[in-house]
């Protein structure tokens, strides 16, 4: 994977031409083999630009995590792949009959509607109970399945909206802030299992997150962004370049470092199962 | 019971809570009891339009209810001023123009308490047909956008994520309001509409599991709030939309205390 890096004064216009092979320019040519590919997207809000022309591309069985301060544009930019906003100008291009699991920031749980854990799955797709009970064994929360939503704890609560974005069996995963509310001993496993998940079914992931050291344990690919792509590539190299020690610290860049030499032999673009990558400092149990 | 003016009050107030029942879970799930309320009020205004060209009083309440909810989504595209602000704003200037509009065409005289309380003991056949006709349409509609109503009302971004047609939905759903509206209008009145949809679904909140149990529970206690409101104003000689709502309330009461206390230890 190619380090790339855009200034902010870039400001590249789409482009139309799909002559490029997949390893062009990221600018100029839509990815053939990604899932969704995005060129050129470009958002202003009252004369400030949250978005300055963004290029994202997520391939199959790929985790991309999307780290950037608070204010960079993050959660724009996921509402966009999304289809739930659209940009002033740029593109997405998302493959034929793709479907999403969405897992939203903070969920919060409206106490007015009864709804059970069950339910609150099922409402995705009007899936089958059978598949609704199998996707919650796997994020290991079939013993929820009867109680109201309203009555989980922060982790249990995210276990229960990724098991409902599993549910429609997701070509590509988008995960907002996914631990938010969780403790740090859920958070790894979290991420583990997104991991273990993401190997099995062959899905794409698309992370978003402001916690550094984790994400990159089980990320093949980080964009760090701060209304435009600051830099992107493998964790180490990310880790290495100038614009991530000035937008996270040196201390970050340090701490980034020694969580990633472990996992070097991970990325495997042709979609090869991997190994198990539980972070092993941490207390890690897959099922529970 | 063999009374025609009192068969008619009971049929027309027993199939009024089975359509404002459901409708009502959605109307306090997406919190918009101040919406109703506005677009309720609007309704003296077609009640004045009616009586001024002498229409059917429910059909040309239709007609402003729908016009008034259109003017109403138009105007949340604004954010300068705050949807409720604009609401608050709406429903009395709705209000006024209401009864300046019934004043005018009918004199100083005219009995508004019949529009804002409703005369439900003055049902008329017609009356009976909105409800039962109109009232199956509402429902029908609503039960055809259901899931997709539940999941937008759950999380409106991971519904639309999932490709619901939440514009679309949300249209459905303030078109099926605005009819069920017109419809209880003339039967409970401009003022006691909103009540007749909010309150049995709040009092059924605390005895539901699942969403569909809440609306059956709402209708059951809309039902029996009709009966025992019904028998209530015959014995005491009270006004029937009013009674209603008083059993109304007295079924909330008895359905949150339990909850509210057991919350305090």
């Amino acid at each position: 994977m190619v380090l790339h890096e855009h200034g902010p004064d870039d400001g590249h216009e789409p482009h139309h031409h799909h002559d490029a092979g997949p390893d062009a320019h990221p600018s100029s040519a839509h990815d053939a083999k990604a899932l969704i590919s995005a060129r050129g997207l470009w958002l202003e809000r009252s004369g400030r630009a949250i978005l300055q022309g963004v290029d994202i591309d997520i391939r199959p069985r790929e985790i991309v995590t999307l780290i950037g301060p608070n204010g960079a544009g993050k959660t724009t930019l996921v509402r966009m792949l999304l289809g739930l906003q659209a940009p002033d100008r740029g593109e997405i291009v998302r493959r034929k009959g793709l479907v999403i699991g969405y897992a939203p920031q903070r969920m919060e749980v409206d106490r007015a509607i009864p709804l059970d854990v069950g339910r609150f799955v099922a409402l995705a797709a009007g899936a089958a109970q059978e598949k609704i009970e199998r996707v919650l064994a796997e994020v290991g929360a079939s013993q929820l399945i009867e109680r109201q939503l309203s009555e989980l704890s922060g982790g249990e609560l995210q276990r229960v909206v990724l098991a409902r974005a599993l549910v429609r069996s997701p070509d590509l995963l988008v995960l907002d802030e996914p631990v938010r509310g969780v403790d740090y001993a859920g958070e790894a496993e979290l991420y583990t299992l997104i991991g273990r998940l993401c190997s099995e079914a062959g899905f794409g992931v698309l992370l978003v997150s402001h916690d550094l050291h984790v994400v990159m344990a089980q990320s093949d690919r980080v964009i760090c962004l701060n209304r435009h792509v600051c830099c992107s590539g493998v964790p180490q190299s990310v880790a290495l370049h100038p614009e991530y020690a000035r937008l996270f610290g040196p201390q970050a860049a340090r701490a980034f470092g020694l969580y990633t030499h472990q996992h070097d032999h991970r990325h495997d673009l042709a979609g090869e199962p991997r190994p198990p990558m539980a972070p092993d400092r941490r207390p890690s149990d897959q099922e529970s | 019971m063999a009374e025609p003016f009192l068969m008619r009050a009971l049929l027309a107030g027993l199939g009024l809570a089975v359509i404002a029942a459901p409708l009502g879970c959605f109307v306090v799930w997406r919190r918009m009891a101040y919406y109703g309320e506005t677009v309720a009020q609007a309704g003296l205004i077609g009640i004045a339009v009616g009586l001024a060209f002498s229409l059917d009083l429910t059909a040309s309440v239709l007609v402003v209810t729908l016009a008034v909810s259109g003017l109403l989504v138009l105007l949340s595209r604004q954010q300068l001023v705050p949807f409720d602000s604009l609401l608050g704003l709406m429903a009395h200037a709705a209000l006024a123009i209401g009864v300046i509009a019934a004043s005018l065409v009918r004199g100083p005289q005219l009995d508004f308490m019949a529009f804002l309380f409703g005369d439900i003991f003055a049902v008329t056949g017609s009356d009976l047909r909105w409800v039962y006709l109109g009232g199956a349409v509402a429902l029908a509609a609503l039960v055809a956008v259901w899931r997709p109503l539940l999941a937008l009302s759950v999380h409106e971004d991971l519904a639309a994520a999932e490709g619901v047609a939440t514009e679309r939905t949300k249209v459905i759903f303030v078109l099926v309001l605005a009819l069920v509206v017109a419809i209880a209008i003339k039967i409970v009145g401009v003022l006691l509409t909103i009540a007749f949809l909010i309150m049995p679904a709040a009092a059924a909140r605390p005895l539901a599991e699942t969403p569909e149990q809440m609306a059956v529970i709402a209708a059951i206690f809309g039902m029996l709030s009709v009966a025992s409101g019904l028998f209530l104003s015959i014995s005491l000689d009270t006004p029937g939309g009013p009674s209603i709502v008083l059993m109304l309330a007295v079924f909330f009461a008895a359905s949150i205390f339990p909850t509210v206390l057991r919350r305090q230890r």
